[in-house]
């Protein structure tokens, strides 16, 4: 039911995305979906991958410091409202979402969130119970076409 | 010896004829006070009898000035091992003053001064003040701070012996400051340079004009400070700004100043000898070139100090100067030679720094002090290599450490860094060592 997701800290400033994407490049390690959260000063990669325990040996290797964390895939209706309903079960259970994401692919109209939440097994039991569609790891990959 | 004494531009007065004393007159003074200085301590001062003995050097073997040589260093260290009063050569009953540095981190330094310490501070700095051109009848601006600090009470009592009306303010309120050099017609003000350009600032903001006002001369000191800084601060507040040397282990502000041609500081040589060593072989350097400022004073009774490494690098500027002095000049500090910093007047060292990162941190992280001068002012920015240890997933988390890195550096230092927390492996090292300090000031040589 979990993702592992990798979050990697980049200073804010240029040049410095480009490093960790070149280091996954060159292990031959496909992306399957990234966000960046910035600040002034600082920004945190977190990155979506099928091999994310190699993804994280070669990153720390280079040099990056890297945190491995839990997150939950959701399949979301690709149409209006369709992500409201998400998020009122998430809120209705009291989970606090810190953040989340969309990602990069769709199938058969819907389309699929990433959300870290602070208390995550509480929260997928409210996913579920609420009628949410989970993603579990091979679901994802698959769906990203990086299935087995 | 001639010279005019001229009361009306005040350029000297009557004490300061020791500035002008010939050349042989001035070193039988220091032989003697040298000597009687080594008595005194060795006398009543245990640690430095021990040290001297371990040495097997006595008092009496000192026959020449140059015979300094065989007499061991003080470094401030020695200063915090004796504290407090260690280093005292008269008992408690005679000493009317105690001084101390802030000593954020650790014990601080306790300096103390006899009734005849006070009439020598007072002396020099009468003649600092004197060799600027102040005169009686300026009102002097006093914004050092009062209080343990020498800086405040030290220019305090000089001025008011010189005639000058004094305006204690000491430091900060910054409104007030500029408030009362307008409203009583204040004609000098002495402060760290980095404070005055802020009250220019400051005064532009509350529609106060420095150059609009009587004021005409400006003492600065307590932090090294460039041409640069002196041609915008004259420039901008249309007054002469000079240099003024000291440091509290010897006296105080007061050991040296400019005069008025502002080419190099004297050293009042009657009551402090200096040295300029190799800082790595002790040994002296030619005149005109550069080393370690050591100093020994000639007149303290409470607390004598004996070849004390300043770790101020400096030349002797040889000639006599256009002003006539005989007393020699050294170029102005531009650097040190340990890896003391001086931010806006506050000494910093960088194991303070690796203290207040510890305090938040679990392990020491690589990191670099960098100092630069923006808009003249200093500024700290500390760059810290991210740890598997701190970095969290959340923005905010990681925030929060960096607040609490600022916070830790500010209680411990007293000084506000920017804290700049960046990947691993990008702070450059040497030889596996990070280079700890880099400092990107830009400090100018007197021409």
């Amino acid at each position: 039911m979990k993702i592992h997701q990798l979050s990697v800290f980049l200073e804010n400033a240029p040049g410095h995305l480009a490093t960790p994407c070149a280091v996954l490049a060159d292990a031959g390690i496909n992306i399957l979906t990234l966000t960046l959260a910035d600040t002034q000063r600082f920004g945190i990669l977190r990155l979506i991958l099928r091999e994310w325990e190699q993804a994280q040996q070669v990153l720390e290797k280079s040099g990056f410091v890297v945190k491995v964390t839990e997150v939950v895939a959701v399949q979301v209706e690709d149409r209006p409202g369709g992500l409201r309903n998400v998020l009122q079960i998430v809120e209705q259970s009291g989970v606090n979402i810190e953040y989340m994401y969309a990602f990069t692919v769709r199938a058969g109209g819907k389309s699929i969130m990433v959300f870290r939440l602070d208390n995550t097994d509480k929260g997928i039991a409210a996913l579920l119970t609420g009628g949410a569609k989970i993603l579990s790891a091979e679901e994802l990959y698959e769906l990203a076409g990086q299935g087995k | 010896m001639s010279f005019q004494w001229n009361d009306h531009n005040g350029s000297f007065h009557p004490d300061s004829v020791f500035d002008f004393l010939p050349e042989e007159q001035l070193r039988a003074l220091q032989l003697q006070r040298l000597r009687a200085t080594l008595e005194r301590t060795y006398n009543n001062v245990e640690f430095m009898r021990n040290r001297m003995d371990s040495l097997g050097v006595k008092p009496e073997q000192l026959r020449t000035l140059d015979d300094i040589r065989r007499l061991p260093f003080t470094e401030k260290i020695d200063l915090r091992d004796t504290y407090p009063y260690g280093l005292f050569a008269c008992p408690m009953s005679e000493v009317v003053r105690l001084h101390a540095s802030s000593g954020t981190t650790g014990k601080p330094i306790v300096v103390g001064y006899t009734q005849d310490d006070m009439e020598t501070w007072k002396n020099v700095i009468m003649r600092s003040l004197a060799a600027t051109g102040m005169h009686r009848g300026d009102i002097l601006q006093n914004a050092y701070g009062y209080g343990l600090f020498t800086g405040g009470l030290g220019l305090h009592y000089g001025a008011e012996a010189l005639g000058a009306t004094v305006v204690p303010i000491s430091g900060g309120n910054s409104d007030r400051q500029i408030m009362i050099m307008r409203d009583f017609g204040v004609t000098a003000i002495s402060c760290t340079p980095s404070y005055f350009i802020h009250l220019i600032e400051h005064g532009a903001s509350m529609g106060v004009d420095l150059k609009s006002l009587p004021l005409r001369i400006g003492v600065f000191g307590a932090e090294p400070w460039s041409e640069e800084m002196r041609c915008y601060i004259q420039r901008e507040a249309n007054i002469r700004a000079f240099d003024i040397y000291g440091l509290s282990e010897i006296i105080g502000p007061g050991v040296g100043i400019e005069c008025a041609c502002q080419n190099g500081i004297h050293i009042f040589e009657d009551h402090f000898l200096f040295e300029i060593l190799d800082p790595k072989t002790g040994a002296p350097v030619p005149d005109g070139e550069e080393g370690e400022l050591v100093l020994t004073t000639l007149s303290k009774q409470a607390m004598p100090i004996i070849r004390y490494r300043t770790h101020d690098i400096t030349r002797v500027l040889p000639g006599r100067c256009d002003c006539g002095r005989s007393i020699r000049r050294i170029a102005r500090i531009e650097r040190r030679s340990d890896d003391m910093l001086i931010i806006r007047g506050v000494n910093v060292f960088p194991s303070q720094i690796e203290a207040a990162l510890l305090k938040v941190e679990q392990t020491l992280p690589h990191y670099q002090i960098i100092v630069r001068r923006e808009r003249e002012m200093d500024e700290m920015e500390i760059r810290i290599e991210v740890t598997a240890e701190v970095f969290s997933d959340r923005v905010s988390e990681i925030e929060r450490i960096a607040k609490r890195l600022s916070h830790a550096v500010e209680s411990t230092t007293g000084i506000r860094a920017k804290i700049s927390l960046v990947e691993p492996q990008t702070i450059q090292r040497s030889e596996g060592k990070a280079k700890r300090v880099l400092d990107l000031r830009k400090l100018d040589a007197p021409k």
